[in-house]
């Protein structure tokens, strides 16, 4: 067994983190404040081929591993966790249910554009009505001969006002319950398609988080993803390697908090020695650094099992909910640590700490993390 | 030819649009020293076009004697014409030590002629001298430089090839005090040119400083760095260094902010100063920055941040905003100045 | 167009700290990274390569760790690598090291050679000059900008410490670049992905077109004598006080030391 990153990963890091520091960095604080898309960072993360990492390259991608993306997301969403979920909903939402469930013409057309970072991708399968409990989908689609019509609405759309691709999710056929839904993947010019009100959030506040209207939306046939009716299936499938890509962004809003934490305690003298000196910081900050790194394994253990094609799903779901859950303590703690200051917008613990809650509730609540490993756990 | 019959110390005399520079005179200090302690004479090497009549002023400051190279070929500093010449003066000459300014030109020129001679140099010393082998009691040059960007002192030496080559910074060592009508041979040297080898012309100088004064000169230096934030808080240095007759330099981050020119910035890729007073104000302290300034007679230190490592090489530290003090201080001293 | 790149593989020396204790420099945990002066370089080698279309080839004297800057090199977009790996390579100085990297060169085709101006370990800016002799080739120092005309000839930009001059060199030589000057790319996902399925040639001195006692220790003239970590000054007061205080002491001190 080989825990040590591959030499090329290790290039890999080099390059990213260089990337984070110098290019993502200095907006983290900007992007939260103004609650503003980073396009820019969008547009230099396209050049250097990050918006297409894990595929292939005949489809124009860089042809990486999961590994190396999740990688990406992490580094990403130690400085700025907007960012990191910009490509983790781009890259696991949007291009990954194509690859793996598109016609060749289907990936020649959508995945090029995607990969090259042109196109930005999001995926809608939330609704008022249906959270947690998915399969209460109310968006209909009805089949018109060379098209379906769509109408409904989706709720909480990452990416939703800058995304060109959508896959989405809608009743085909209302009787047969999850079997009934089916995907497509809408274009943002479709007929009948319109963006609708921005969330104001607590955290990742530049993500552009939005509505999806559907009003008689025409989609063409050939848009349909997958057989008609398996569109539960994609969808679930789909949140199964999302779920890796938000344990990774998780895991990095986590190593951020410690990393400025380390710095602070090392540098805030109280009583004449600095806190770090002091054993109730170092005992919990070893504390924290073990969970850190626990989660740093099982992240990296489910994108392995995905590179590998094996089976990932208890692992994905593990994964997050145990990065999720140490990344809402280890920013909790970084504020404590930084006292009145870390309450403060003065030190970036502030932010990460309203970041991280949002890893406990999208692409599946901690709830639901719970009962697809029970399910696999008692199957 | 044995080493022990190369003899004297040369100094390359730099000029610049006719103007020998500081440099040169501080080099000729130097190697006055040297020369005094090695029983050996001071040649001072002028290459340049209308340049000879300055050949007396390096007299003054410490040269027994001056090679000049007077031609056309030689008005601006060129890599292959000034190595041609000073390769001839070098070969015709025999010296045991030549000495060069850590300017783009100087350190241009003399790895060129170093791999030419096959001999050694030794880069952007602090502190030469002639030191006593135990064993021997022979005469040693020793070359001291800084390397890993100014952690480490080391001590070069060039034991078995002449001549011994280094290059030294401007401003890290001290000119003598100017001998008026002092006696010396002026010597005129005729180059040999290979024009075969000329291969690059300039096309345009573009002149890109603005400061008329060098901040290399100045005994007074009110500094700047990244806690000055902008041009309206330079000004704020600029009125205190007024009051203090000193003048207003800067650390490289404002320099490459765009906010001051590069020829006043302080630091290992800038100058090297070492003014009466050094006032660091809202200067972090990075080594290199250090590099450049540390060898100030006192250095006062004005940051926010009580861990900046620029406290550890200032005499006197203040904890507190310049934006606050910088004014304070100036309007405290100009009342001075009015009793 | 043909372009050589010489780099090096240095310690980070804005991470190396001195033991406050041992008084000796810790070197353990820095990280070693390409020279910043030399990816300068290479990154208007492959400006020019974007602009011209051109072959780049990057090579460096080093041990077998030094392969790690190669394949950044190869993430970045060059084409060939060639690492300069030998015992006999050991202990050299500026002379011997110009001398290998020119007897490496003279055995490759060449329009253009470009080096950092200098290296972050040593500071020298000799290596270049010192090669270009070597070499017979005319050299630019502390380059900010360079074209290439159609007959061949360089376009070149240098900056010196008042001014910025424009020469024009005729033909093949070599430029020392400031990194200041050229803000380096980032290596690419697809280029990462490739750079260990390249392959790195690793160059023994017998490959060389060299006197192999000019190689090294051999052929180094400078020998380092003694080295030591730098004496810090004793630290002085720090005070930590109302500005208004601020402003007494340091106008008391100023007076003390006749400076006003």
């Amino acid at each position: 067994m080989d825990f040590s990153y591959s030499k090329t990963e290790e290039l890999f890091l080099q390059m990213i983190r260089s990337f984070a520091e110098n290019e993502v960095k200095p907006l983290a604080a900007e992007v939260d404040e103004t609650e503003r898309f980073p396009m820019e960072t969008v547009k230099k993360m396209a050049k250097l081929g990050l918006m297409g990492i894990p595929v292939p390259r005949q489809y124009g991608g860089a042809g990486g591993s999961v590994q190396m993306y999740i990688m990406a997301v992490e580094e990403l969403s130690r400085v700025c966790a907007t960012t990191g979920v910009i490509l983790s909903a781009h890259t696991s939402l949007c291009m990954a249910p194509i690859l793996e469930n598109g016609t060749e013409e289907q990936k020649m057309k959508y995945l090029p554009k995607l990969a090259s970072g042109e196109w930005i991708g999001a995926f809608g399968l939330t609704e008022p009505n249906a959270g947690t409990d998915a399969a209460m989908q109310q968006t209909m689609a009805v089949d018109a001969g060379d098209k379906y019509i769509l109408n409904g609405s989706k709720i909480f759309i990452t990416n939703a006002a800058y995304a060109d691709v959508f896959i989405v999710m809608a009743m085909t056929d209302k009787s047969k319950g999850t079997k009934g839904i089916s995907a497509f993947i809408v274009e943002k010019g479709f007929k009948g398609f319109s963006i609708g009100k921005k969330e104001l959030k607590m955290g990742i506040r530049g993500s552009a988080t939005c509505e999806l209207i559907f009003e008689n939306c025409e989609v063409p046939k050939e848009n349909l993803l997958g057989p008609l009716g398996k569109g539960f299936n994609i969808a679930m499938k789909t949140l199964d390697g999302g779920r890796i890509g938000i344990a990774s962004q998780a895991l990095g809003i986590a190593q951020g908090a410690m990393d400025e934490t380390v710095k602070y305690t090392k540098e805030r003298k109280q009583f004449g020695k600095a806190i770090a000196q002091f054993q109730n910081t170092q005992f919990q900050m070893a504390d924290l650094k073990t969970k850190v790194e626990a989660a740093r394994l099982l992240v990296r253990s489910a994108a392995w099992k995905k590179d590998k094609g094996l089976p990932y799903s208890a692992d994905a779901a593990m994964a997050k909910l145990f990065a999720a859950e140490t990344a809402m303590e280890v920013t909790t703690k970084a504020v404590q640590f930084h006292g009145g200051y870390g309450y403060t917008r003065e030190y970036p613990v502030e932010r990460m700490m309203r970041d991280a809650k949002i890893t406990e509730i999208y692409e599946g609540t901690s709830e639901v993390q719970r009962m697809v490993i029970a399910g696999h756990l008692f199957k | 030819m044995d080493i022990k019959d190369y003899k004297n110390v040369y100094v390359f005399a730099e000029q610049r649009g006719g103007m020998i520079q500081s440099v040169a005179y501080e080099l000729l200090g130097k190697a006055r020293d040297l020369a005094d302690a090695l029983g050996e004479k001071v040649v001072a090497m002028l290459l340049g076009h209308n340049v000879k009549d300055q050949a007396q002023s390096l007299i003054e400051m410490g040269a027994d004697e001056v090679l000049v190279a007077d031609c056309p070929e030689l008005k601006d500093y060129l890599t292959e014409q000034y190595s041609q010449v000073v390769y001839q003066m070098i070969t015709a000459g025999c010296p045991s030590i030549v000495l060069y300014g850590a300017t783009t030109i100087g350190r241009d020129l003399a790895p060129r002629i170093a791999s030419r001679l096959k001999t050694g140099l030794t880069a952007d010393c602090t502190k030469l001298e002639i030191g006593i082998v135990e064993e021997t009691g022979e005469k040693q040059f020793r070359s001291t430089r800084p390397a890993f960007g100014g952690n480490l002192m080391a001590t070069i030496l060039c034991p078995n090839t002449r001549p011994q080559m280094s290059t030294v910074r401007p401003g890290v060592m001290q000119k003598r005090v100017r001998e008026a009508g002092r006696k010396g041979t002026i010597t005129m040297f005729a180059p040999k040119f290979d024009t075969s080898k000329f291969k690059v012309k300039v096309i345009e100088t573009k002149m890109n400083c603005k400061c008329a004064d060098d901040i290399a000169d100045a005994k007074i230096l009110v500094s700047g760095g990244r806690g000055v934030h902008d041009k309206e808080g330079f000004n704020k240095l600029q009125a205190l260094a007024d009051v203090l007759g000193g003048m207003v330099s800067s650390s490289r981050a404002m320099v490459d902010a765009g906010i001051m020119d590069h020829c006043f910035q302080v630091g290992q890729t800038g100058k090297t100063v070492r003014p009466n007073l050094y006032m660091a104000c809202g200067i972090s302290g990075a080594i290199q920055h250090l590099a450049g300034m540390e060898e100030s007679d006192f250095i006062i230190a004005i940051n926010k941040d009580k861990y900046a490592p620029i406290f550890s090489a200032a005499d006197l530290g203040i904890v507190g905003d310049l934006h606050k003090i910088v004014p304070m201080l100036t309007e405290r001293l100009k009342k001075d100045v009015e009793k | 167009m043909n372009i050589i790149v010489c780099i090096k593989q240095v310690p980070d020396t804005t991470e190396i700290k001195i033991d406050p204790v041992k008084n000796t420099l810790i070197r353990e945990g820095v990280p070693s990274i390409m020279n910043p002066d030399d990816k300068g370089g290479l990154e208007l080698a492959l400006q020019m390569k974007d602009k011209y279309g051109a072959n780049v080839t990057v090579i460096t004297m080093g041990p077998p760790q030094a392969d790690l800057i190669l394949r950044e090199a190869f993430a970045m977009g060059v084409d060939r690598a060639i690492l300069l790996s030998d015992r006999k390579f050991a202990g050299a100085d500026t002379l011997a090291t110009s001398y290998a990297l020119a007897g490496a060169i003279k055995t490759l085709d060449y329009d253009l050679i470009i080096a950092g101006r200098q290296a972050i370990d040593g500071d020298t800016a000799q290596v270049g000059p010192e090669m270009a002799e070597h070499l017979g080739l005319p050299q630019v120092s502390y380059v900010i900008d360079a074209e290439r005309k159609e007959n061949g000839n360089f376009i070149v930009k240098k900056e010196n410490e008042d001014s910025v001059q424009t020469l024009e060199v005729e033909g093949k030589c070599v430029l020392t670049v400031l990194a200041s000057a050229f803000e380096a790319r980032y290596m690419t996902v697809a280029g990462i992905v490739d750079a260990y399925n390249k392959e790195v040639e690793v160059w023994g001195a017998d490959k060389l077109d060299v006197d192999e006692n000019k190689l090294g220790l051999k052929g180094s003239p400078t020998k380092v004598w003694q080295s030591f970590p730098k004496q810090l000054k004793a630290p002085g007061e720090v005070f930590e006080v109302s500005e208004e205080e601020a402003v007494e002491i340091i106008v008391k001190k100023l007076k003390e030391k006749h400076l006003i």
